[in-house]
């Protein structure tokens, strides 16, 4: 995987993705400055690609992150219970904190996200049985206790509807003045690449990782800090997008091995450019209506995630 | 410079350790053996804080283990369990790139650089570098993760179980090595070892544990005797001499 050519086609699929849409704009519409043409390209277009963009990045990198320190290839924000704890604080910062706006619903997003993936990582950690399978399914049943606690707040207050609206991802609804809490994002992603080798020493384990020298419970938490807080600021920004961090961490694994360092940008990269690829996709199949971005992301994900499977066991079998 | 006072760990109520008193020769091989259960890994552990201690002192240049610093006790003392997880798809050479962790933090230097190929080179593994550690044989495997500890370069360097799954044609080759770093390099080789006949050729000082406590410390030949050996592992056994060496028929 050339990160050269990768590059090239989310720029490509980028352009394209800015004059797909309900109202066509023309590039000599935009060139000659046109009102109207420019007005959609700065509001709704330009935006909504940055989003699809930020997300994918933000995801895939969380995932990665994820499976280092669980030390297991099928953990994700969303096999971790990160995804659902991030909806918990998201929901409750909607229901008791009406007005106190996106800083609060990010904060308790984060908050929550960070204790529900920290008890997850306990529970790995006390776990003896570790199969690879068996841990992601820990994960699932915690999320979805978390998420039974989410529905009943959402039954309790009459809103099972908005939530969801709210939970789904989705970038249709993506326009200047509301996806701007995503940029927390990418500072958090430059941080991980500073710190990669950290990472990636701490998912070689506690031991390996104090034979170095390194503080191994400070890593791990500051890992699961980065990994909550991208997950809360794409909650609470578009919603839930499964399969992301799940399947990209691990193609880039299978293609560039697990030296992080290395493999971070490609991570991200990949991520952009799958996300922007089920983005476009959506857009079009029931053209002008749109598909939401999960079931895209959700038909192309549990594909690849299948083949992933397969491939591991004939691996395993030969 | 690595001795131990009336070093004691419990695990519940049950005492693992039970006030030992050792000290390791500077510059030779160091085999710990005994049977399961009677404290070696335990003991390395805590030489490499590990696990924490109930009580006692472990004294390492003058200076307790615990009270070292952690980057630059990595640059003095290394560890190698025996279950490394094979988790991650790393190449030996990215591998024994984190051996330099402790000095560069990451960013390898020229000096970094030239350790890692030194490592490698002595472990044998020059052909094979740049192959992932799940397409290996266990020998090579132990070989890549000892290629690490080597790179890190520390005065000290223990082993736990270093012949764990490899055959007997790769245990002799890589007791081999470890003589070699010893002799060449001027490393102080701490070992956990089982097999008693590789311990009686390939080290200098055996210390014998049984039941958390060290019954007979000394020179290879000392400790390779009827009576402590029987004693430890409750065993008829007899000794033979073999080319000067002491060795051990407990079938």
């Amino acid at each position: 995987m050339n990160r050269l050519i990768v590059s090239i086609i989310i720029i490509m699929l980028s352009i394209a993705s800015v004059f797909v849409g309900v109202v066509g704009i023309e590039l000599d519409a935009i060139l000659r400055g046109d009102s109207h043409a420019l007005l959609i390209l700065f509001v709704s277009r330009l935006p909504r690609l940055t989003a699809v963009l930020i997300t994918g990045i933000a995801l895939s990198v969380a995932g990665l992150i994820m499976q280092q320190l669980a030390r297991n290839k099928y953990v994700s924000p969303q096999t971790g219970a990160t995804i659902f704890s991030a909806q918990l604080g998201f929901i409750i910062a909607m229901v008791y904190f009406n007005e106190a706006g996106k800083k609060m619903e990010i904060g308790l997003a984060f908050l929550f996200a960070m204790i529900g993936t920290t008890i997850f990582m306990i529970m790995v950690q006390r776990t003896k049985f570790k199969n690879v399978i068996y841990i992601p399914l820990i994960g699932m049943m915690l999320g979805n206790v978390i998420s039974a606690v989410t529905e009943f707040i959402s039954y309790r207050y009459n809103i099972v509807q908005n939530l969801k609206d709210w939970s789904a991802g989705n970038f249709s609804l993506i326009l200047k003045g509301n996806y701007e809490t995503l940029y927390i994002c990418l500072p958090l992603v430059i941080i991980a690449f500073i710190y990669a080798n950290y990472f990636n020493i701490a998912g070689m384990g506690d031991d390996f990782a104090k034979n170095l020298g390194v503080n191994y419970k400070l890593v791990l938490y500051s890992g699961l800090g980065i990994v909550s807080l991208l997950t809360a600021g794409v909650v609470v920004t578009v919603g839930s997008i499964p399969f992301v961090g799940l399947i990209v961490p691990n193609l880039v694994s299978i293609l560039k091995g697990d030296r992080m360092k290395m493999t971070l940008i490609d991570t991200a990269l990949l991520g952009a450019m799958f996300l922007i690829v089920c983005d476009i996709v959506g857009r079009l199949i029931i053209f002008p209506y749109e598909l939401p971005i999960g079931l895209t992301v959700g038909v192309v994900g549990s594909g690849i995630f299948l083949l992933m499977i397969w491939r591991r066991e004939v691996k395993r079998a030969a | 410079m690595l001795k131990s006072k009336r070093l004691s760990k419990k695990y519940g109520k049950k005492t693992v350790v039970k006030e030992v008193d050792f000290h390791i020769p500077h510059g030779k091989i160091t085999s710990l053996i005994g049977p399961n259960g009677a404290g070696k890994s335990t003991v390395l552990n805590m030489i490499a804080r590990l696990i924490e201690r109930e009580s006692g002192d472990i004294m390492f240049k003058e200076k307790d283990v615990l009270e070292w610093n952690s980057t630059e006790l990595a640059k003095n003392l290394s560890i190698l369990k025996q279950s490394n997880s094979l988790y991650l798809k790393l190449t030996i050479k990215e591998l024994v790139e984190f051996g330099r962790f402790p000095y560069s933090k990451g960013n390898l230097t020229a000096e970094d650089r030239e350790k890692v190929d030194i490592a490698i080179e002595y472990m044998e593994l020059d052909d094979i570098k740049d192959r992932y550690l799940d397409e290996l044989s266990g020998g090579q495997r132990q070989r890549a993760y000892i290629a690490m500890v080597i790179a890190q370069d520390t005065e000290y360097l223990m082993l736990d179980e270093p012949l764990n799954n490899i055959d007997i044609k790769h245990s002799k080759n890589m007791m081999r090595l470890i003589r070699k770093l010893c002799n060449e390099l001027h490393k102080t080789v701490i070992l956990v070892m089982h097999d008693l006949n590789f311990a009686s050729c390939y080290s200098d000082y055996i210390i014998a544990f049984k039941d958390g406590k060290i019954l007979k410390a000394g020179n290879a030949e000392e400790v390779m005797t009827r009576e402590v050996l029987e004693e430890i592992y409750e065993l008829p056994v007899a000794i033979h001499n073999i080319e000067g060496r002491n060795i051990c028929v407990y079938y």
